[in-house]
């Protein structure tokens, strides 16, 4: 069975890179602060002095671990909320927002310039790629999941505000959840 | 040209002008110049400023007690308290001067810098541990120029005092311990440049701290490079005639100025140099030094609640009284049942 | 038409220093990142001058005409006022210690939002027209001319600050950012600009008793309700007496705290606790407010709202004062209140009625800590508890800004914890994170609107993450705090960050945990959620 051998090959050589592509891909996605901070991003390690880069760093190593596994959506979406929870707020649009990703194809590709050409991986590249462009379509999930999270925070923060008023009026939680339908 | 390099490169020419200046202006024979008339100027002008300068903060009052309190403050009596709480919150003058002595003398807010690491274990990453390592090269570094600067100052005292105080002798001594050159090298000397050059490279390579430098931060470092590396070339490579360099000194400090022949060009630029400090000082950054002494929150204790202070410029506010209220929903507040002034 | 971007130019990817310098850069007002533009008639309310509709995002923020005259006399008011000013424009050797110490610049790598550039937004104008270099060397001098763009970014960057002094902790001279805001904001103010969330809070408590503008039959009625809800989880009655004169004390709390969740099982908690002892206090519906916006816009506006806690002590003579949970309200009564109205004659040095505990530490303030009291309580072995109660809480403390740095209350609340929670449920961030260096809630100092939702969470990123560690390496599920401003806007945060964590305040511990000889079984909490051991017990009844 060729076709497998090939693939096997194509995945191998990714993982063999993976830590050359997570480097080159966090320092793009770093690159993206300002400049007097893309330094401090990079030299400061520690988790409580460097939030921002801890955050980006934990999200983007594991959505590159989970792909070249080639896992499930479910367990991709967690590593995604991680980079985008941080995005989704610091960026001014969605497009902004996820860019991030598209580095990451962009990257890839370069990596396996060398195979680009080669007939005998084609279908194999081309999976790749439609997987990453699954994957960049799982972010738009995620991001519109963390805007509307930001939305929910802000109304859930008018409840409280005068939650105890609420509670006083027999106006609890239950109150604003929406009537079921059996009712 | 950038930001940077123009608050980086104007400094730098500043300085290298000055040297030109003293150096065109002994070659004028202009010594009487630069060794008399611009040192006793530079000082007047060093203390008048400096004066002036802590005149005009101290003509601004303290209206209120605002101690950065960075320690459990004075409260229940069983509460405890070590020495380090007293001295970051403290409770009275006295432990506040000690908090001074310690800002001053120790650096003790910069001495704050710790962070904290998590090391990862490669093999066991759940077996992660928190490790808690400081990161002081700042502190380091300023507290090796201060303490230099402040020894080599000390040294210099030989120069203006005839005969020399045993203190001084012995502080040189102690300075030039480690023998292994000819003449004695001041450890203090080249510990202060080196120091220097730290401070300078960090703002230099830091590019935030770049981002943050003025020309204002850059000149005073070149200024003070430049007065250290002078005074190591006088001292170790083109000597310079010592007896005629202390008779021009004692001269000064006695007030009967002379100007003996026969000093190298270098000394004038170094004098030149450290009068330009001296005159630059109280107009610059530099005030920081005296500056710290007024911080008001670091020389007050953390006693408002127990220990008046009082605002010199206090004046009443307006605002709207309790029978503003009442008026306005009495009816409804006797109806709750809310105690009232008046039953209408 | 124009070129579509690539993925790389979105992103601004950029290795190059931009050569303009910050002096240069205009500040882009951001939505999500600014709080709107005060409403008239808030200003209107409290006299606040040039009273306008105006939007941040517009072009031209209607500026008076001679604001710029206006905005540098106040500067030099204000330098011949405070020498803190004076000293803090003077002195700074731009060191960056403070630089990376800041929760907003963590949150939002901004460089603007470093403590030593923001206070350079307002060093440049000084010295451009107080400082004889900056006005013959301009920029190089670092001085630059003050333009309505440079008050649209004092705005902007004044506004994204907390007030939480982290950055004086690691400065060298204490500068204290703080200082420099406030003053800067009170620049702001005499040219008309304000926020509106700050505004509203200010006006409606100038105006009616509190931030959230309750009449005072509404606020008898809700610390009524909030007994009632004590009488029906523990069936103790725990009245609240209302402007009773010839009470020993007056207890002053944040509006927060009878209004809002979490705060008002806090307050549930205080009832509790007063009942137990059976003290003798009373609340006002006048000092129904121990919160301070003012104090955030401006020192006078913080001295007109504070007027009332004394002159409703007066006005009911009782003894003395005690204080409930609140951050900046007690960095106010610590840093301000005696300075403000000292000294105070007509109340008592506090003694504990129930300890005869001499509180000497407040015989000028004639004001108690809520902690300071409960804490004595607990040393003098006055209280029972059952720390059972809080066995389903694992619980981290947050130091709050204002207690810490601007008091030091740090061990009182720490004591309490261990008194009312089971052994090794109290798990403490990393060290970096609490007490004096503790992070902000990133939504103080009266930025804690709807509207900037965006900075808030960034502003607070670093103290989630610090709660998300001991969250996933503990199991911390609450996390505990003194301050009404933390319960406000900490679930907000946490609800982005990490949802699995709850706030509460260390009084509703107290609540839960107190024995009573005639209560009734407890199976709940104050919140109403099943104690550890009562769970199946709570979904059986659920099931019926």
């Amino acid at each position: 069975m060729p076709e497998k051998n090939v693939a096997m090959a194509l995945n191998d050589l990714l993982l063999q890179k993976k830590s050359d592509i997570l480097d080159r891909w966090r320092d793009q996605v770093f690159a993206s602060y300002a400049p007097e901070t893309v330094r401090f991003l990079r030299s400061q390690k520690d988790r409580f002095a460097n939030p921002i880069a801890y955050q980006l760093n934990r999200g983007l190593t594991g959505i590159l671990e989970v792909f070249l596994e080639e896992a499930e959506a479910e367990q991709i979406m967690g590593h995604l909320d991680e980079v985008i929870r941080l995005k989704a707020i610091q960026e001014a649009s969605p497009s902004r927002a996820l860019a991030f990703l598209f580095l990451l194809k962009t990257i890839i590709r370069e990596e396996l310039a060398p195979q680009a050409n080669d007939p005998a991986f084609a279908a194999e590249l081309s999976e790749l790629e439609s997987r990453l462009d699954g994957l960049a379509l799982l972010g738009f999930d995620v991001f519109m999941q963390r805007r509307e999270r930001l939305h929910e925070v802000r109304v859930s923060e008018i409840k409280r505000k005068v939650g105890a008023l609420l509670r006083r009026l027999g106006m609890g939680d239950e109150f604003f959840e929406e009537p079921s339908g059996e009712e | 040209m950038d930001f940077f390099k123009r608050h980086f490169l104007v400094p730098l020419i500043a300085v290298l002008g000055l040297i030109a200046i003293a150096y065109v202006g002994v070659a004028a024979n202009l010594q009487f110049v630069f060794g008399v008339v611009i040192p006793y100027l530079a000082v007047l002008i060093f203390f008048e400023g400096l004066i002036y300068r802590a005149i005009s903060w101290a003509r601004s009052p303290v209206p209120f007690k605002i101690p950065s309190t960075c320690a459990q403050v004075k409260s229940l009596p069983w509460i405890k308290r070590d020495l380090g709480d007293r001295l970051d919150n403290p409770e009275n003058k006295w432990w506040a001067m000690g908090r001074m002595a310690l800002e001053i003398l120790a650096f003790r807010s910069l001495f704050r810098n710790t962070r904290t690491t998590l090391l990862r274990d490669q093999e066991k990453p759940e077996d992660s541990r928190l490790v808690h390592w400081s990161y002081k090269w700042l502190w380091l570094g300023a507290l090796a120029f201060h303490y230099a600067f402040l020894i080599v100052i000390l040294r210099h005292i030989r120069f203006f005092t005839q005969p020399v105080p045993q203190w001084v002798t012995a502080l040189a001594e102690v300075d030039g311990f480690v023998q292994f050159y000819i003449p004695t090298v001041y450890i203090t000397g080249v510990l202060m440049v080196l120091a220097l050059l730290y401070l300078l490279a960090r703002r230099i390579y830091t590019p935030n701290l770049r981002y943050i430098s003025l020309a204002a931060d850059y000149f005073p470092l070149l200024l003070i490079i430049s007065i250290g590396i002078t005074g190591i070339l006088m001292r170790y490579f083109y000597k310079v005639d010592i007896a005629a360099v202390k008779q021009l000194a004692v001269g000064l400090a006695t007030l009967k100025p002379v100007v003996p022949a026969g000093i190298g060009s270098i000394f004038y630029v170094h004098l030149f140099l450290v009068c330009v400090l001296f005159a630059y000082f109280p107009f610059s950054k530099l005030m920081h030094a005296p500056g710290v002494f007024f911080s008001p929150t670091r020389n007050l204790p953390g006693d408002n609640r127990w220990n008046l202070h009082v605002n010199p410029w206090n004046y009443p506010v307006k605002f709207h009284d309790y029978m503003h209220q009442e008026d306005e929903y009495r009816e409804a507040m006797i109806e709750a049942g809310i105690p009232v002034e008046k039953e209408k | 038409m124009a070129k579509l971007p690539t993925p790389a130019e979105l992103i601004q990817i950029n290795y190059q220093m931009p050569s303009k310098g910050w002096m240069d850069l205009k500040a882009e007002m951001r939505p999500g990142y600014y709080v709107n533009a005060a409403a008239p008639k808030w200003m209107q309310m409290i006299d606040y001058p040039f009273p306008r509709a105006w939007n941040v995002a517009d072009e031209d923020w209607q500026l008076p005409e001679d604001w710029k005259e206006r905005v540098l006399q106040g500067m030099e008011d204000r330098l011949q006022r405070f020498r803190s000013l004076k000293l803090f424009f003077d002195i700074c050797v731009r060191c960056g210690a403070c630089a990376d110490k800041c929760h907003f610049f963590l949150g939002t790598g901004d460089p603007k939002n470093m403590p030593v550039l923001r206070a350079e937004l307002l060093r440049s104008v000084y010295r451009r027209y107080f400082k004889t270099a900056g006005k013959l060397l301009g920029e190089l001098a670092g001085a630059r001319d003050l333009t309505d763009d440079v008050i649209k970014e004092w705005f902007y960057y004044l506004y994204q600050c907390t007030i939480c002094r982290r950055c004086s902790v690691f400065c060298p001279y204490g500068i204290d950012m703080a200082e420099m805001t406030i003053l800067g904001r009170e620049l702001l103010a005499s040219v008309g600009i304000n926020i509106d969330w700050a505004l509203a809070s200010v006006a409606q408590c100038y105006d009616k008793g509190s931030h959230i503008g309750a009449t005072p039959q509404a606020f008898k009625d809700m610390v009524d309700f909030l007994a009632e809800e004590n009488e029906r989880i523990t069936g103790i009655t725990t009245p609240c007496p209302v402007n009773r004169k010839g009470a020993e004390i007056l207890f002053v709390v944040p509006s927060g705290d009878y209004f809002a969740d979490p705060g008002s099982y806090t307050f549930m908690g205080y009832l509790l606790l007063f009942k137990y002892l059976d003290l003798d206090f009373t609340m006002s519906t006048y000092a129904a407010e121990g919160g301070n916006f003012g104090w955030f816009i401006s020192h006078e506006m913080g001295k007109r709202l504070n007027a009332k806690i004394y002159e409703e002590a007066k006005r009911l003579k009782v003894k003395w004062i005690l204080g409930g949970e609140c951050g900046h309200m007690w960095r106010v009564c610590n840093q301000y209140m005696p300075t403000w109205w000292g000294p105070i004659d007509f109340l008592e040095e506090p003694v504990s009625p129930i300890t005869g505990t001499k509180f000497e530490n407040a015989k000028v303030h004639k004001m108690v800590h809520i902690s300071e009291f409960t804490a004595d309580l607990f040393k003098h072995g006055k209280l029972k508890v059952d720390p059972q109660r809080n066995a389903h809480i694992k619980l981290t403390f947050h130091d709050s800004c204002n207690t810490s740095r601007g008091m030091g209350i740090f061990e009182e609340p720490r004591y309490i914890i261990n008194q009312v929670l089971p052994e090794g449920h109290f798990f403490e961030m990393p060290p970096n994170t609490i007490r004096e260096k503790t992070f902000c809630c990133g939504s103080s100092s009266g930025i804690n609107a709807n509207e900037n939702m965006d900075i808030r969470m960034l502003g607070g990123l670093p103290r989630a993450n610090a709660v998300k560690y001991v969250h996933e390496k503990y199991g911390v599920n609450h996390l505990g705090c003194i301050c009404a401003l933390d319960r406000a806007t900490l679930p907000t945060l946490l609800q982005y960050w990490v949802p699995e964590v709850e706030i509460t305040g260390i009084t509703e511990l107290v609540g839960n945990a107190l024995v009573f000889d005639d209560e009734i079984e407890r199976t709940t909490d104050l919140r109403d959620r099943p104690l550890a051991g009562f769970e199946e017990a709570d979904e059986e009844e659920g099931a019926e």
